[in-house]
């Protein structure tokens, strides 16, 4: 399948978009701000999911005029979020020559059961993932990027690490299994026995891997990169912080510059109060996005 | 010896780029500050989204030290790389480094949906290119040598000691334009 040449050409959009930060919007506005501070690219969705927490309700993808009109102002590559499961918003959006399509945990599943079969779909697809098992199925449907989940719309970092911890020490335990080992290994993740062996021999997922999910200042941006994160996504974070324009530049700059004190120092220098934070241990249950999707 | 280059790491496929280099038998470092830049022989600039390169290469006041840079030594663009090497850049306008004389149309050929994987003929044989919502080079300075087409359209542009591709060598195992660029340094 790594051979295909529609998959090489997915995943190559998203390699495009590695070491950069890709900012969740509502409006063209929005969409500007975040082209403005540098931004690779933006993520059209509805409400932002620390409102979609706040206001309850089905959450679905962006309103077709708004996406369109994003897709006017800006110039950099334009994703939108569909329901897990709905193939037909995803056709439509395909229709509408969007870059990417994020089947989203933050939005209300559409079936509990199937995510989207995304092989043959010509538009490239990211969901998101919690540990190697989950990152490997989503692959298997054909996603060209992994985004670990995080918990969205929180404000607090500490899923988001987790998630990345354990894909990338997961797939470091499969470099050191033996050949025969792999078969159970392949059976207790659930993932296809072809894309275990292929992260046993290179160590890596064999698309993109990018975090998201919680990450609302400069240092969290940081951290998940130097736990092993590509590039980062932001959502509630920008736009729910006192200064979002500020906010946005320096979260670009402590991705560009993640493994340099100095410099993660000046980006986190005169920023505005940082959206507020949950306690994740304290929200129940049926209120967690990062349990959606399997 | 082995020569020593940097790639231009702020953001981008620069680590394709590199590994890229290193297969055709470069040493490489990865360039984020004006400092970085002293003691390399050539720089490679990645494929991206040449706006997010242009704002991240201004507040790192870089643009004024890349363009000393390449008065003396080689600097091989690709797709956003061209993009930031051209003289002038439409759809939309944007500031550029200047160093080849070349107009560039950013995403010339569409969205994502456009994007391809072809193949196209150089002077020296037949090579696979990935274009992933490419420019399109709309002008070609009376300097500029146009090395290989596709569609008609230039695609692979030398001119003195620079080069760019509005497609993505660093996506296949073919080193053939890495090669190309090495040869440039002396």
């Amino acid at each position: 399948m790594f051979l295909h040449e529609q998959f090489r050409l997915k995943v190559g959009l998203a390699e495009m978009l590695k070491g950069g930060v890709i900012m969740d919007v509502v409006n063209a506005e929005q969409a500007l701000i975040a082209e403005k501070a540098g931004a690779t690219a933006v993520m059209a969705l509805e409400r932002v999911p620390s409102d979609i927490r706040k206001e309850g309700g089905v959450a679905r993808m962006s309103p077709i005029r708004i996406i369109r009109e994003i897709m006017a102002t800006v110039s950099i590559p334009v994703m939108a979020k569909v329901r897990i499961g709905h193939f037909t918003k995803a056709r439509i959006l395909e229709s509408l020559e969007m870059d990417f399509i994020d089947e989203s945990e933050v939005l209300t599943p559409a079936d509990e059961e199937h995510h989207i079969d995304k092989r043959d779909f010509k538009v490239p697809f990211v969901c998101g993932a919690r540990n190697l098992g989950e990152a490997l199925r989503r692959i298997s449907e054909g996603a060209a990027m992994i985004r670990t989940k995080g918990e969205a719309g929180s404000g607090n970092v500490v899923e988001a690490v987790r998630h990345i911890r354990t894909i990338v020490r997961e797939m470091k335990h499969l470099t050191v299994m033996s050949k025969d080992e792999l078969f159970a290994e392949a059976k207790r993740l659930q993932a296809p026995l072809e894309l275990v062996e292929w992260v046993a021999v290179h160590g890596k997922l064999p698309v993109p891997n990018f975090s998201a999910g919680g990450i609302a200042t400069p240092a969290d941006a940081a951290l998940v990169m130097q736990l092993g994160a590509e590039a980062v996504f932001v959502g509630s974070g920008i736009y729910k912080s006192s200064d979002p324009e500020a906010r946005a530049r320096a979260i670009v700059k402590a991705v560009t510059y993640y493994n340099d004190p100095v410099k993660l120092l000046e980006a986190c220098e005169d920023l505005g109060a940082a959206m507020p934070g949950l306690d994740i241990s304290k929200l129940p249950e049926s209120e967690l996005m990062s349990t959606r999707g399997w | 010896m082995a020569k020593r280059v940097g790639v231009l790491a702020l953001q981008g496929d620069f680590q394709a780029h590199q590994k890229a280099l290193e297969r055709a038998g470069a040493e490489v470092v990865q360039v984020r500050t004006p400092e970085e830049l002293r003691d390399v022989q050539g720089l490679v600039i990645p494929g991206g989204e040449s706006t997010t390169m242009l704002r991240l290469l201004q507040a790192a006041n870089l643009m004024q030290p890349l363009k000393e840079f390449g008065k003396t030594k080689p600097i091989y663009g690709s797709c956003a790389g061209a993009i930031l090497l051209a003289t002038d850049v439409i759809n939309p306008e944007q500031a550029s480094l200047q160093l080849m004389d070349i107009g560039v149309q950013r995403n010339g050929y569409g969205r994502q949906l456009d994007s391809r994987v072809v193949q196209i003929l150089t002077d020296t044989g037949e090579i696979e290119a990935v274009f992933i919502r490419a420019p399109i080079i709309v002008r070609v300075g009376k300097d500029a040598r146009v090395l290989a087409r596709y569609n008609g359209d230039p695609v692979l542009v030398e001119q003195g000691r620079h080069l760019v591709s509005t497609f993505h060598p660093e996506l296949t195992d073919d080193t053939h334009v890495h090669q190309m660029f090495l040869d440039k340094i002396a």
